[in-house]
C-alpha cells in the first residue's frame, strides 16, 4: 500500500488508484510538482504516502528527479526514482521532460493525466480532450493535444507505455516492466477525473474502460525499439464513442457533426500506431 | 605556501571547486559564466575530478538537478550570469528554502533590456530575499578563497551559498592566484536527506504559521552565518576581515562603502587623496547577504556609497545602508560594462569630501548623458 487511508483525494479519485502501481517498484522515492496528487500527499508534517515524497516546483519535476537519482547513485545507494506528475508536465514543464528524456535520464516519469488543470480547478491542458469544456475554454477547446508519450518514444529512451487507471493489471505489468530497466522510462496514464469531467464519482473504472473501448484512450508499449499496441486496446473495437463522449458533462454540447470530426481524429491516431507497429517491426 | 597559477577568476573558480569536489555539478552555458563551466567540464572528461557533469538544456533546469543531488547528500555546484539567474530564481527560492546546502558562481552582468553582456551588480542582487548567503569578490585569488570557503559556510549553516564576480573585470582577466593547502571535510548528512527509507515527505503544503516558523528559521541561521564566515575568514591561509575589509578605515573622516572588482580601483584613488591628506577609508562589502549591519552601525564619518545597481532611483548599496545610517550619499554608476578608472574615483571621491555630491547621483563621468 502507498497511499495511506484519509487521505485527502476527492471520491473516485483516479490518482488514488493510479499510486497502488507504485507499490510494484523496489526502493520508490516519488516526486511531484504542484497538483492534484501534493494535496493527496497530505499538509506538513504528516504524509498519506508510505514512501518518501519531495515536492517541488512546477516544472522542475524531471531535473530534480534526475539529480536526487544522480546524487543516490554517488553514494552507492539504489533507488527507482519517480517523477509523478500531471498534464503540465505536458505543458510547463515540456522542456525539463525532453531534456531529461534526451539525456536518457534513469528516472520513471509517469503521468497522471486528468486532461485538464483539476487542483486549481478544471483549466484547459496540453492533453485536454478536443472540444471538452474547461473554465478556460467555457464553448469548447479548439487546440490540439498533444500526444506525449509518442514524443518520448521518438527520442529513443528505453521504455514508454500509455496506461490506464481502468486496467490496472497492465499498467502494474508495466510499471514493474519499467522498474527493471535503466535510463529515461515514460508511463502515460489516462485518469478520468469525476468532478472535472462531469460524471459520477462510482462510475471512474466504467468511463476509464470506455475510453480504451471507443479508443479514445489507446494502451500501446515502445521497448527495446520495438512498438506494440497492447492487447487490451488491440481487443477493443472501437465502439461506443457517442456514449463514452456523452457521459461526460464536458462534452455533452458536441453535436453530431462534432462527434464524427473526432470519431475522424481517432481513427487517424488509431492508423498511425498500427503503421508505427509495422514499421518498427520492420527496422 | 601552495602552489601559484596564473588564472582568470572563471578559472579560479574551477580550480577551488575542483578541491572541494563535488558530486554533481549541472550548468548551462551563458556569458561571462561559461569558462568555469567549461574547464570544470574538461576536469571531469579527463578524470581530474570524480563529479558527474550533467548537460542540461536550461539554467532552471541546472539549478532543478542540483536541488535533487543535494537533497540526496551529494556535493553540488552550478554557474550562471544575468538571464540565467533570473531563469533560474524560482528554484533559488526552492533550494534555500529545502534548507540544503550548495555552492554557485555568479559572473555578475547586466540584465536586459536593451540586450548588454556586460558586466554590473543589477543579477546578483535579486537573491537578496531567497534567504543565499550572497558573497562579492574583489579579484580572481579571492574568488578562489571564497568558493572554497562557500562549501564550509554552506555545509555548516544548510543554507546555499552565491559567490560573485564582476562579469569581464574579474571572469577574464588573468591574475598569479595561490592554490590554497586547505582540506575540506566531507559533507555531513541532514536529518532531511534524501534516501529511499526517509519516512518524511519533504516541503509539503503548509499554512499559517509553519511557514512563518520555516522563513524564521532561515533568517535566524542566516544571521548565524555572519559568524561562521567570520571564523572560516581566521582559520583560512589568508584572512580578508569576515563580512567587510576594511581599507584606511580607523582614522576616516569620508567613508566608501563599496562591493566587487572595482573596489581595487577606488582603493587606489583613496591612497592618491590620501596623500594629499583627506582622510579617506574604504569599508568593502564582501557580503551583501548576511549583510554586515553591525559594521555599517560602527561608521563614523561622512558616508558615500558607490552602487552598480539600482532599485527606483537609488542604488540597491545605498538603500541597504541608508536602513542603517541617516545621511549618506550615493553614487550610481558602472552599469553595462562601463568602465572607472583610479581617475574617476578620485573625481568622484573629490566631489564628495568637496560635498558637491548629490544625494543621490547617477555618474557619467566624462561621458556625454
Amino acid at each position: 500500500m502507498v497511499l495511506l487511508k484519509g487521505n485527502a483525494s476527492c471520491q473516485g479519485c483516479p490518482h488514488s488508484i493510479a499510486f497502488k502501481a507504485l507499490s510494484y517498484l523496489e526502493n520508490p522515492i516519488v516526486l511531484m510538482p504542484a497538483g492534484c496528487s501534493t494535496v493527496i500527499a497530505g499538509l506538513h508534517p504528516n504524509s498519506s504516502l508510505e514512501i518518501p515524497c519531495v515536492h517541488v516546483p512546477f516544472p522542475a519535476t524531471p531535473a530534480v528527479s534526475y539529480g536526487l537519482s544522480t546524487g543516490l547513485k554517488k553514494r552507492g545507494i539504489k533507488a527507482n526514482v519517480v517523477a509523478w506528475m500531471g498534464d503540465g508536465s505536458v505543458d510547463i514543464s515540456y522542456s525539463l521532460l525532453t531534456g531529461s528524456a534526451l539525456r536518457n535520464d534513469d528516472i520513471i516519469v509517469i503521468v497522471v493525466d486528468n486532461e485538464a488543470y483539476m487542483n486549481t480547478g478544471v483549466q484547459s491542458s496540453g492533453t485536454t480532450f478536443w472540444k471538452a469544456k474547461t473554465t478556460t475554454s467555457p464553448k469548447g477547446k479548439r487546440e490540439e493535444r498533444r500526444d506525449v508519450a509518442l514524443q518520448m518514444a521518438l527520442h529513443r529512451v528505453p521504455y514508454v507505455a500509455t496506461a490506464s487507471i481502468g486496467y490496472m493489471r497492465d499498467f502494474i505489468k508495466k510499471v514493474k516492466k519499467a522498474g527493471k530497466v535503466e535510463g529515461f522510462r515514460f508511463i502515460h496514464v489516462h485518469c478520468p477525473c469525476p468532478p472535472g469531467w462531469g460524471f459520477e464519482s462510482s462510475k471512474t473504472v466504467e468511463i476509464a474502460r470506455k475510453a480504451i473501448q471507443c479508443r479514445a484512450w489507446i494502451l500501446w508499449e515502445y521497448e527495446n525499439k520495438k512498438f506494440r499496441i497492447s492487447r487490451i486496446s488491440k481487443k477493443a473495437k472501437g465502439d461506443g464513442l457517442k456514449d463514452y463522449l456523452l457521459s461526460q458533462a464536458r462534452l455533452r454540447h458536441l453535436s453530431d457533426e462534432d462527434i464524427e470530426e473526432i470519431r475522424r481524429r481517432i481513427e487517424e491516431e488509431w492508423k498511425l500506431l498500427e503503421h508505427l507497429e509495422k514499421l518498427y517491426k520492420e527496422l | 605556501m601552495g602552489q601559484k597559477k596564473l588564472l582568470t577568476g572563471n578559472h579560479a573558480i574551477a580550480e577551488a571547486v575542483k578541491i572541494a569536489k563535488p558530486d554533481v555539478i549541472a550548468a548551462y552555458p551563458i556569458t561571462p559564466q561559461t569558462p568555469i563551466v567549461e574547464k570544470l567540464a574538461e576536469m571531469t572528461e579527463n578524470g581530474e575530478l570524480d563529479a558527474e557533469f550533467v548537460r542540461v538544456e536550461s539554467e532552471y533546469a541546472a539549478l532543478s538537478v542540483i536541488l535533487g543531488a543535494i537533497s540526496a547528500g551529494a556535493r553540488g555546484f552550478t554557474a550562471t550570469s544575468s538571464q540565467g539567474l533570473l531563469y533560474m530564481y524560482e528554484v533559488c527560492w526552492w533550494v534555500a528554502g529545502s534548507r540544503l546546502p550548495m555552492v554557485m558562481a555568479i559572473a555578475t552582468r547586466a540584465i536586459g533590456a536593451p540586450w548588454n553582456i556586460h558586466g554590473d551588480h543589477n543579477d546578483i542582487i535579486v537573491l537578496r530575499d531567497t534567504g543565499w548567503i550572497i558573497g562579492m569578490v574583489e579579484n580572481a585569488q579571492e574568488a578562489f578563497d571564497m568558493t572554497l570557503q562557500a562549501f564550509k559556510i554552506s555545509e555548516e549553516v544548510s543554507l546555499p551559498f552565491a559567490v560573485g564576480l564582476d562579469g569581464f573585470q574579474l571572469t577574464h582577466t588573468a591574475e598569479v592566484v595561490e592554490i590554497r593547502d586547505y582540506e575540506l571535510p566531507k559533507r555531513k548528512l541532514l536529518p532531511h536527506t534524501i534516501e529511499p527509507s526517509s519516512k518524511f515527505a519533504l516541503n509539503a503544503v503548509t499554512s499559517g504559521i509553519p511557514k512563518l516558523k520555516a522563513r524564521h528559521e532561515q533568517a535566524k541561521d542566516l544571521e548565524k552565518a555572519k559568524e561562521i564566515i567570520k571564523e572560516v575568514d581566521k582559520e583560512f591561509p589568508v584572512s580578508y576581515g569576515g563580512l567587510v575589509e576594511e581599507y584606511k578605515l580607523e582614522d576616516a573622516d569620508y567613508i566608501v562603502v563599496m562591493m566587487g572588482g572595482w573596489c581595487g580601483d577606488a582603493k587606489d584613488a583613496i591612497d592618491l587623496l590620501r596623500k594629499e591628506g583627506i582622510q579617506i577609508g574604504m569599508l568593502r562589502l564582501r557580503f551583501l547577504r548576511p549583510f554586515p549591519t553591525k559594521e555599517i552601525e560602527k561608521l563614523d564619518g561622512n558616508i558615500l556609497v558607490v552602487d552598480r545597481s539600482n532599485s527606483d532611483y537609488r542604488g540597491v548599496l545605498g538603500l541597504e545602508v541608508s536602513a542603517i545610517k541617516n545621511g549618506i550619499k550615493n553614487v550610481i554608476t558602472g552599469f553595462g560594462g562601463m568602465e572607472l578608472d583610479t581617475q574617476d574615483f578620485v573625481k568622484i571621491f573629490k566631489k564628495f569630501v568637496n560635498n558637491e555630491i548629490k544625494d543621490v547621483e547617477w555618474w557619467y563621468g566624462s561621458a556625454e548623458r
